[in-house]
Order: C-alpha cells, then structure tokens, then sequence
C-alpha cells in the first residue's frame, strides 16, 4: 500500500478535521433493487469473524505462560542474616529474603509479634486484638466485620463472623486466618492415618488474626492503648510502654 | 514481556524449520479450538513436559515417594531439606500421572495448604509453586482439587512480595480457566475485589499478571451474565483504562492484557454505555494514534498483539453511538483516526494480513455515519491506498481477498452514499479501472456491492461516465455476455458474510447490470 507521505505527519498533528461536505441524499438510491444503506457492525463474543485474531491472541499466551511455570534463577550472594530484631533466618539469595522479609515482616503486629499476610488482616487482627474500645463496642452491637475485601458485613461473635464466611464466601471450613488461637484441639475426623495429624495448628500460630472473645483475660480488656502497634516494640514512649520483646503471656503478668 | 517471550524462543534448542512446523501445528489446533468454542481450554496454553527443552526434566513420582515429600517437607527439622523436598514434589507435578496420584491421596491437598499458610516464606513460596504446576493440569479434576488453597491464593494478592502475587495470580488464572466450580466459588470469595486492589501495585510483572488472570476471567460462558456485571461495579475499569493510557509510562505487555479484557467486555454487549462514560472512547482513541506512530518508528515484534484488540474494542463501541451528533464525541471528528487506521492498515498488510479485515471493519463503522470521516478519507487522499486493497490476491488467501473487496467497496459506497458533492470526489483517478475488475470478478457479493456503488455514482454524478478512461474500457468491460451471474459457489463458512454487509441481496443486480450497462453502451459520447 502507497500512503500519501503526508499522512504521517497528519498523525502527529492537532487533532481536527476538514469541514465535512454537504450531505445531499437522493431518495432514488435507495429505490429496488438497489439497497444499499450505511450500517453500524458490531461481532459478538463468539463470532467466527474473530478466529484468526483469537489464534494470534493464544499463541503468544502460549509463550507467557511456558515462562511463567519455570522457576526464575536467583541472584547467589554470601550468606547474611535477616535484620530484623528476634530473627534469625539465614539467607544466601536476594529473592529469597525479598520474599521472606514481605510475608514475616511486612505486615506484622509488633505486639504480639504475628505476621499476616496483608494489610488488612493485620489491621484486623489489631482491631479485634489489641483495641479495648473495640471489646466494650462488641458486647453491645456486631462488631466482627467479615475478612472478605468489600463485605460489609458485621457479626456479634467470630463464629458468626465464620458462619458467613463459609456458607456466604464459600471459603474453607477450616479457614486457618479465622482459627481462634487457643483451639489446638482433636484432631478432626478427615485427617489421615498415615500422615501426621499434627498439620496446621503448629505452624500456623504465626498467621491467625483473631481469638475468641471469651479468651481474653479481663486484665487485657482493661489495657490502655498506649501506643501506635506498628512501631517496633524497641521504641518507648513513655510511661507504660514496653521496651524490647516481650511476648503476650508475660505482659498479662505484669498487669 | 517481550523480552522474556524473546528469550524463551532462543533457548529452545531446534533448528528454525522445526520451530515453523510446531508453530503451524499449534495454530491449526488453536483454530479447530476456536471453532469448537474450546479455545479457552488450559490445555492448548502450554507445552507438554516433554516438548519442553528438556532441562530438569523429572521422573513421576508414586505415592509412597510423594507421601515422603510431604512429611519432610512438613516436618522435617532443616529448612533446607524441607524446601528441597517440596521442589522435587513439584518436578514429579509436571506430570499428569503424578498430578492424579497426587490428588486422590489423602491429606496431600491439606498438607500443601498448610504449607502454604506456614510460617517460612520460603516453603510457602514452594508450595504456592506446587500448586501453580497443578494449576496447569490437563485435567480439569486436578484443577477442581485445588480449591481449597483458593481463597489464600486471593488473601495473598494483598501483600507485599510482588513475586508472589505474581505466581498466585498464574495459578489463579490458569483454575479460572479450566474449572466452572473455581469461579463459582472465586467470585464469593471476593476475586474482583482482590483483583481492584492488585491492579494498583507499581510492579509492571503484578500489572501483567492481574491482565491475565481478568482476561481468563473474562472469557468464561457465564462471564456476561455472573462476572461482567460485578467487574462494572468494580473501580477496575476506571484502573484499565488508566493502563492503557499511552504515554512514556505505557507498558506493552500490560496494555495488550487489558486491551484484550477490554475487548471481552465491550463484545459481550453488557453495559457499554458505561464503558463511554468512562471515557473509553478517547482511550483507544488515543491509543490508536500512539499505535500508529510506534509502528512507523520500530521493528517491534508483536504491536498487532495490542492492535488486533484495540481496533476490536473501538470498531464494537463505535457501533453503540448511534450518529454523529452524540454530544462530546469530538474524537469522532478527528481525521487523524482514519489516517493511523491506514497507517495500521499497511501495517498489518506487511506483517499479519489476517487482521485486514478487522481493520476495515473500523474503517466501516468510521465512516458508515460520520460526513466528517469521509470527507476525511477524500481530504487525505485515501481513496487510491484503498483501492489498492482490491488487488491482493498474491498476498492472502483467495477467500480473504474477496472478502477484503468487499470491505472495500461497501466502505467506497459508504461515502458515495452521502450525495453528489462526495461522488464528484470520488471519480478521478482509478476508481473506475478498479470497479471493472470487480464487475468481472464471479463472486455474487462481490459484484452486487460492485453495482451498489456504480449506481450510487451514476446517480449523483452522471457526467463521470463520459470521462475519458471510461470510454475506452467500456466496450471491453461493460460486455452483458460475460457478466454471467452465477450464484457463487461460496462455502458456509463465509455465507454469514453475505448476511452481513448485504442484507440478503440476491438476484435483482441482473436488472440493474442490463439497464446500466444498456444506458451507457446506448449513451451517444460512448458510440
């Protein structure tokens, strides 16, 4: 195809265009057998119109995703530890600490020293956990909000809260972010014989968002926010405030 | 992404033949796929382990060796034997069979999950790859046992660790696809939501991710009635638009992902009325000129990936503004849209003649109502570049070029339809010449539009037919013996076609051809 040289510059140009020229239609045109009246097309979903651009379409995908299954190469660097104040994991990839740093560390309440994996649980469990107006609000009106982004709903207790969860959002009854923390409990039936019973519960304190309202002692209802959870446990305020890291047990003691 | 789309064509290690031959196989099975409405199916989007260079190609694994896999990686007391347990789960996963073994046993799914959920990042991130490797599964059993890691998968698209929600989003778009029980549980479980939020990450791989996972989303059955619906309710539309504004920030990976997303919506008919409110119009607008000057500057592999959906998207939205006349439609008196269409038109003429078609099916919906855009087409001197369309035969297949004819004309017709003044326009040069070719081609379509277009310019401006050129062909030309109209023999698949641009036009050109033709070869300048 021969384009008039202009035509590219026109591209880059201003947007416009020249005066359209008068419309003068005459109604013989359109008299039998002649037919012939400008229509809008449009191709719907399914339509064979789009096969050869759809087949181009999922070669390439097919070149994406043979990529995206292989496992990237990481960048090998002497052996450092993590920084982070009370661990000590060891490391001799970038990747690798990238990584663990995010998920243990990135959203982790300095409290009690638990790693979520976002900011909006860890907001959660923050609320639910750790806020006393948060225990005085729940006894009277439904304050467990549901943990799915965008429900708004609010239930009395976190087995409420759960209820809805799995029969609403279809999550999985044994949902680990929603497990009250002291349940270490029987084993449930489904477990295997072969494999260990032991699965989830030992691993898993580190991720758990919240406990049930009857666990919590009355002494850790009649805390006093002192302090932002976020800031790291080492840094004081004042009266009141903790320094270093001191896990919740011992806390209760002292008060 | 095209530089790992690069790179992985380098390692493969066979010669260029071989490439072109598995390449044209692939495509021959995408296409019966497609005509059996089966393209989504996981199945075609990857290689089998064993057509991939064969790099760490692994054994399949019985039960008794996964069951050990999976107690060490469970229990086990070094962190390095742990994660090198699960990375020889997911070797022996490339299979099928360890894949089926792997399912039906017992607790493995659970083991995983808590794997998944445990708290080394590292183990998690094995685990998440072990899935991603079940996810790609033949079988859609396999992919339907995944789901109980699915609503973690979505909890972790909330994080931080952008290689992570990278891998979850490809695990979670390769379930989507394969298993309607995946998303009908996905869609409760909040995917949209999760998907809002990712779609916000500055990670230009996380960008490219969540555009795959929504394109698969979107090309379910039931996306129109159960998953469109939510996504306009969602702020991702106003995000995709955002990606695919052009600019130094524009990715091409990432606007060809969404530029297809886009187009899964718009085609589906749903809400597009939304979609020009929330200024989509000027969008792919802009996007079309940004297209049309890249592809005159670089040998860049792939534009007519992010091309193809683009003109998809505007040619279907323009169809749904009714006239010109719709209030602050200003992009629609742009000329420069007809001049990139050209540019693009030329484009894929050198690189992928296929997409012709597609592109002037735009140039149509352009013009079929707007004064503007086809005084536009006669301002830029466009006519002979399109007239140039009608002799391709030496480039696309025989069916294609009469198809691309037709385009042709009904666009020619589509200007020739608005009055003398455009009429007048439209006769010098070698329009005629080429209208003869046309008349003596036996397509029926071909010909009836043909004669559409000769009657429009006879009507509005009979002094044409005196002119020079004319005279002398027309009594080689205009010969009736030789206009035998034959009903064509045109294969089903290319009848819808007729449906389309004609209406059903059969038969009555005889009239017409006798008392044109008789008219002008009666005609006393002609003798």
């Amino acid at each position: 195809m021969l384009l008039p040289t202009a035509l590219r510059a026109r591209v880059a140009g201003a947007p416009g265009a020249a005066e359209p020229l008068p419309v003068e239609r005459n109604p013989e045109a359109r008299a039998a057998p002649f037919r012939f009246v400008p229509r809008l097309v449009r191709f719907p979903r399914e339509h064979e119109f789009f096969e050869d651009g759809d087949v181009q379409r999922h070669l390439y995908l097919q070149d994406v995703l043979t990529q995206v299954a292989e496992a990237p190469e990481k960048s090998r660097v002497p052996e450092f530890t993590c920084q982070v104040a009370g661990c000590c994991q060891v490391f001799a990839a970038l990747e690798d600490y990238q990584h663990h740093y995010h998920m243990m560390h990135g959203n982790a309440c300095s409290l009690c020293s638990r790693a979520f994996p976002s900011e909006h649980l860890l907001d959660t469990h923050i609320l639910e956990w750790h806020d006393s107006l948060f225990q005085i609000l729940a006894e009277r009106q439904d304050m467990y909000q549901c943990l799915v982004e965008g429900c708004p709903e609010k239930f009395k207790t976190t087995q409420d809260r759960k209820d809805h969860m799995v029969r609403l959002h279809l999550y999985p009854a044994d949902f680990r972010f929603d497990k009250p923390k002291t349940n270490r409990g029987p084993a449930t039936p489904e477990t295997v014989a072969d494999l260990s019973t032991r699965t989830l519960a030992d691993d898993g304190d580190a991720m758990e968002v919240c406990c049930e309202p009857t666990s919590l002692t009355p002494a850790r209802v009649g805390e006093r926010r002192t302090y932002n959870h976020r800031i790291p446990s080492t840094i004081c305020f004042g009266q009141g405030a903790l320094r270093g890291f001191k896990s919740t047990k011992k806390r209760n003691k002292h008060h | 992404m095209w530089s790992r789309r690069q790179s992985h064509l380098r390692r493969v290690a066979c010669g260029v033949e071989e490439l072109r031959c598995r390449r044209r196989e692939q495509e021959a099975a995408l296409r019966k796929a497609r005509r059996e409405q089966q393209l989504v199916s996981k199945r075609l989007l990857r290689e089998s382990p064993e057509e991939a260079a064969g790099e760490g190609a692994a054994a399949v694994l019985g039960e008794a060796e996964i069951q050990q896999f999976l107690r060490l990686a469970q229990r086990g007391t070094d962190e390095k034997e742990r994660e090198k347990a699960l990375v020889s789960l997911r070797r022996g996963l490339q299979h099928l069979e360890t894949q089926q073994t792997f399912i039906w046993m017992e607790g493995s799914m659970r083991i995983l999950v808590g794997l998944l959920t445990c708290n080394r990042a590292l183990l998690q991130l094995e685990a998440a790859r072990c899935l991603h490797e079940l996810s790609h599964s033949e079988q859609s059993a396999v992919a339907e046992a995944c789901l109980p890691a699915t609503s973690y998968l979505l909890i972790y698209l909330s994080g931080h660790s952008s290689d992570f929600i990278e891998l979850c989003l490809y695990t979670l778009g390769n379930l989507i696809v394969e298993s309607e029980a995946v998303r009908r549980h996905l869609l409760p479980q909040g995917i949209v939501p999760a998907l809002a939020s990712c779609i916000q990450s500055p990670h230009v791989a996380v960008l490219e991710a969540v555009g795959y996972t929504l394109s698969q989303l979107l090309q379910a059955k039931e996306a129109p009635e159960k998953i469109i619906p939510h996504i306009l309710d969602s702020t991702l539309l106003q995000h995709m638009l955002q990606l695919m504004q052009p600019g130094p920030k524009l990715n091409p990976g990432v606007a060809v992902e969404f530029a297809w997303s886009l187009h899964y919506i718009i085609c589906s008919q749903v809400n597009n009325a939304l979609l020009i409110t929330h200024g989509a119009l000027s969008t792919l607008v802009l996007l079309l000129l940004d297209l049309a000057e890249v592809v005159q500057r670089t040998e860049d592999v792939g534009l007519e990936l992010l091309a193809c959906p683009v003109i998809r998207c505007l040619s279907n939205l323009l169809a749904e503004v009714a006239t010109e006349d719709v209030g602050g439609q200003m992009e629609l008196r742009d000329e420069r849209i007809v001049a990139a269409l050209f540019i693009l038109l030329e484009f894929f003429l050198q690189k992928q003649p296929s997409l012709l078609p597609e592109g002037l099916w735009l140039l149509n919906n352009l013009t079929a109502n707007s004064p503007t855009l086809c005084t536009s087409l006669l301002s830029l001197d466009l006519i002979e570049p399109l007239l140039q369309l009608l002799s391709l035969s030496n480039v696309v297949t025989v069916l294609d070029c009469i198809y691309v004819s037709l385009q042709v004309l009904t666009v020619l017709c589509n200007v020739a339809e608005k009055g003398p003044a455009y009429c007048q326009q439209l006769w010098p040069g070698p329009l005629l010449p080429c209208l003869l070719n046309t008349v003596a081609l036996s397509d029926t379509d071909v010909v009836g539009q043909s004669l559409e277009l000769l009657q429009l310019l006879f009507l509005y401006q009979p002094e044409g037919l005196n002119s020079g050129p004319f005279s002398c062909q027309a009594g080689a030309a205009f010969n009736p013996a030789s206009f035998k109209i034959h009903q064509g023999s045109l294969g089903p698949r290319r009848i819808w076609r007729r449906k389309v641009f004609q209406g059903g036009f059969n038969g009555h050109y005889r009239h017409f051809l006798l008392t044109v033709v008789g008219g002008i070869l009666h005609r006393p300048t002609l003798g």
